[in-house]
């Protein structure tokens, strides 16, 4: 089959309902809602996961929408402070732990890997299961939260203001991510295991997919790094409940430890949302390119010295929070050689792309977004790193900008990408490709147009987290605004269209995008047990172009 | 005694070792949530040397070196217990489990009947009949120090609890594998381990 006209998604004929291979797959069976909930099937898991994270990601734009409306003028209409303090609170806890931590691992991860490393399941179903109602658990006592009035602390729950001025339902918060964060060390147990003791025949370590790689590295962070947020958490909630003084300066407690003990966890946290981005990004500009993919054990190495260097850093949150000159000249020093192995990625991408016949199809489009921004992010990251502009844009726009080209721009367009790349593989539909490369572009552009001005804004001295302002800054917030309407529509779009492909897709075929990997070798969307025989694997991976070989088509 | 495979395993060796693999990283995560504490508690110690000193020496040195070696023993008991589960030797390990879930209970009685002297010392942050802190960081160092040892006491108690499970279950048919001895005997093992460092750290640097 000829790779041009592949995508044109437009139905000659109204699709059946549900396909022969649709009701012989994971999605046929059983179908009631208590055998949902009760799976163990980690397709059936991710599909979970997608859904629960979809509606947290909705909650948190809602507050994100509050956010950019206030800050339309310089005056406080729409909220009050307290009012503003708890949109944004509840908008960075819910995205940074309900939705960006989990979105690709517990969604593609957990739908991915057993099929890219030929298994018929993670190493621990159950577990899988369980961790998915630990994450809903630890979601419902989010909601409430919110649903009781809020809180105002920040998603940082920075000390004294948490452990002892904040009013809002700080105990609640704090049990809520407490939950979650077991539901994160439970999935990356099973990742290390799964990938670990359930490679197929020949899926040797060199012949690892990347995107296997590098959930590999997110797993290592997951199991190492929440723990410490844990026993932070944890004695937050003693001091609010049982008056203990760790964090009180009044009763000989250190503030700062808090700080140190936060970022050990919260700077890797960054990468545990970015390494499993990247892996998307090394699936799909191979797969684009339709060429083998460049330095592959640079990539595959650089994400590991990412996990491990990322535990060394956390100080570059605290250089104006009175640490020793010494420490802070260590962690910025640190703090740059961590962007090596992320520019090494980035130059294995390019290099990918250079002389291959590249399709422009939606997911490469998010692709590329990706690239471009988490660049964007990454350089400003090296500015923030330096000890001398930091002191200068420290608590401003400068950092929410940076911090949302990394997680924003970076994870969350991966995120899109990855859903777009294997949503034929899940559901066994195309979507409308127009559509997909449409919105595509509309996230790139609403994303810049939001974003972009907070650079400007913070470096000439906007602070982050008020919602008055000086009238001078007004024109560079209302085009922040104006950006994040074009971009609240580009994240709508996708959910239209895909939802729209249950009924309407065109049935994909098992490998739509012609890209290597055992994933597809199976039917889409795959059956129950995935392979009908173990496979066993003599190729190396990416070993494009697929033509010599049809046994992937 | 045969093991039964689950789903996604191809054979039970590998589940053997996966099962393995998967606790050893969770115990990895663990010593990673008490580090922080014992870091926060070196912190302290290096802020504030004279007070840690001080406060040290209030507390029950003796319980803290009979509890000491009451949880090396009840560790020694369960490794014998996971040995005797792998030879088949069902009684010795149900006892030998058995005791070492005993030895856990007492760990917990002193344990507590430290936090009731404490208690009445004025010792307790925050609670009991009076307050006796001579500096900030005495009170800081006694705010650790409750944190760390109730941790760690929770994680006794739920070794307590899985091991007299273990132990329940070696008297019938549906005897528990020897993974699973090991797997419990490697989670009580770090239990033992944490209190190693929590023992000096706390007791001993007077």
């Amino acid at each position: 089959m000829s790779r041009a006209g592949l995508h044109d998604a437009r139905p000659e004929e109204l699709a059946p309902l549900q396909t022969e291979a649709e009701a012989a797959s994971y999605l046929g069976g059983d179908t009631s809602l208590r055998a949902w909930l009760t799976t163990t099937d980690h397709k059936r898991i991710g599909v979970l996961y997608l859904i629960a994270i979809t509606c947290f990601f909705a909650i948190a734009a809602v507050a994100a929408a509050l956010i950019r409306i206030e800050l339309l003028t310089p005056q406080g209409d729409l909220l009050t402070a307290e009012g503003y303090n708890r949109a944004f609170t509840i908008h960075g806890i819910i995205m940074v732990w309900f939705f960006l931590i989990p979105s690709i691992p517990n969604v593609f991860g957990n739908f991915l890997i057993p099929l890219m490393i030929g298994a018929r399941d993670l190493a621990f179903p159950r577990l899988n299961l369980a961790s998915w109602y630990i994450f809903v658990f630890g979601g419902l006592f989010t909601l409430a939260a919110v649903i009781f009035g809020g809180v105002d602390t920040g998603w940082t729950f920075y000390t004294p203001l948490s452990s002892t001025y904040a009013n809002g339902n700080v105990v609640l918060a704090l049990a809520a991510v407490f939950i979650a964060g077991w539901s994160s060390i439970l999935t990356g147990i099973n990742f290390i295991v799964t990938i670990h003791k359930l490679r197929a025949p020949g899926m040797t370590w060199g012949r690892l997919p990347l995107f296997v790689w590098m959930h590999y590295a997110t797993a290592l962070i997951l199991v190492l790094a929440t723990p410490v947020l844990t026993v932070t958490l944890l004695l937050v909630a003693a001091e609010r409940i049982f008056g203990l003084g760790i964090f009180n300066p009044a009763l000989g407690g250190d503030p700062l430890l808090f700080q140190h003990l936060f970022w050990f966890y919260s700077h890797p946290a960054v990468y545990i949302m970015v390494l499993p981005a990247m892996g998307v990004v090394s699936e799909l500009v191979p797969a684009a390119a339709h060429k083998k993919l460049f330095g592959y054990w640079f990539v595959a190495c650089s994400g590991l010295a990412i996990a491990l260097v990322g535990f060394l850093v956390w100080g570059h949150h605290m250089f104006v929070s009175g640490q020793s000159a010494f420490a802070s000249t260590i962690f910025s020093f640190l703090s740059l050689i961590v962007a090596v192995p992320s520019a090494i990625k980035v130059y294995n991408w390019t290099a990918t792309l250079y002389k291959g016949s590249i399709a422009l199809d939606a997911p490469f489009l998010f692709a590329m977004g990706f690239i471009g921004l988490f660049v964007m992010g990454g350089l400003t990251g090296l500015m923030l790193a330096l000890l001398a502009i930091d002191v200068h844009v420290h608590d401003t726009y400068f950092v929410v900008a940076h911090f949302h080209y990394i997680m924003v721009g970076g994870a969350v367009t991966a995120f899109l990408g990855a859903a777009h790349f294997w949503w034929p593989k899940m559901f066994g539909r195309m979507y409308n490709e127009a559509w997909g490369r449409t919105s595509a572009v509309l996230i790139f552009i609403g994303f810049n147009v939001t974003f972009f001005p907070q650079f400007l804004l913070g470096y000439m001295g906007m602070p982050r987290r008020y919602h008055v302002y000086p009238p001078e800054f007004q024109t560079l917030h209302v085009i922040s605004t104006a950006g994040a309407g074009l971009l609240g529509l580009g994240y709508l779009l996708p959910l239209i269209y895909f939802l729209y492909s249950f009924r309407h897709g065109r049935p994909a075929s098992a490998n739509p995008w012609a890209a290597t990997g055992l994933e597809w070798t199976v039917p889409s969307p795959p059956p129950e047990h995935n392979f009908e025989e173990p496979p066993v694997v003599i190729r190396a991976p990416y070993d494009y172009p697929l033509s010599h070989d049809s046994s992937l088509r | 005694m045969t093991i039964v495979r689950h789903e996604p395993f191809p054979d039970i060796a590998r589940q053997r070792e996966a099962d393995r693999l998967g606790m050893a990283v969770f115990l990895a995560s663990e010593a990673m949530l008490f580090g922080a504490v014992v870091m926060g508690l070196l912190a302290l110690r290096s802020f504030e040397p004279a007070s840690f000193a001080a406060t040290s020496q209030r507390l029950n040195l003796v319980a803290g070196s009979v509890n000491t070696a009451v949880l090396l023993t009840s560790s020694l008991l369960v490794a014998i217990g996971a040995e005797a589960r792998a030879c088949d030797r069902q009684r010795l390990a149900r006892w030998a489990l058995g005791c070492a879930a005993l030895l856990g209970l007492v760990f917990l009685a002193i344990k507590g009947s430290e936090y009731v002297q404490e208690y009445g010392e004025g010792l307790m942050p925050g609670a009991g009949p009076k307050q006796d802190f001579a500096t900030p960081g005495a009170r800081m160092f006694m705010d650790g120090y409750f944190v760390a040892t109730a941790l760690h006491a929770l994680h006794v108690t739920i070794g307590v609890a899985m091991l007299a499970g273990c132990a329940w279950r070696l008297r019938g048919d549906d005897a528990p594998s020897t993974v699973a001895v090991e797997n419990i005997g490697l989670y009580w093992h770090l239990v033992d381990i944490v209190w190693v460092f929590l023992f000096p750290v706390l007791y001993l640097s007077r």
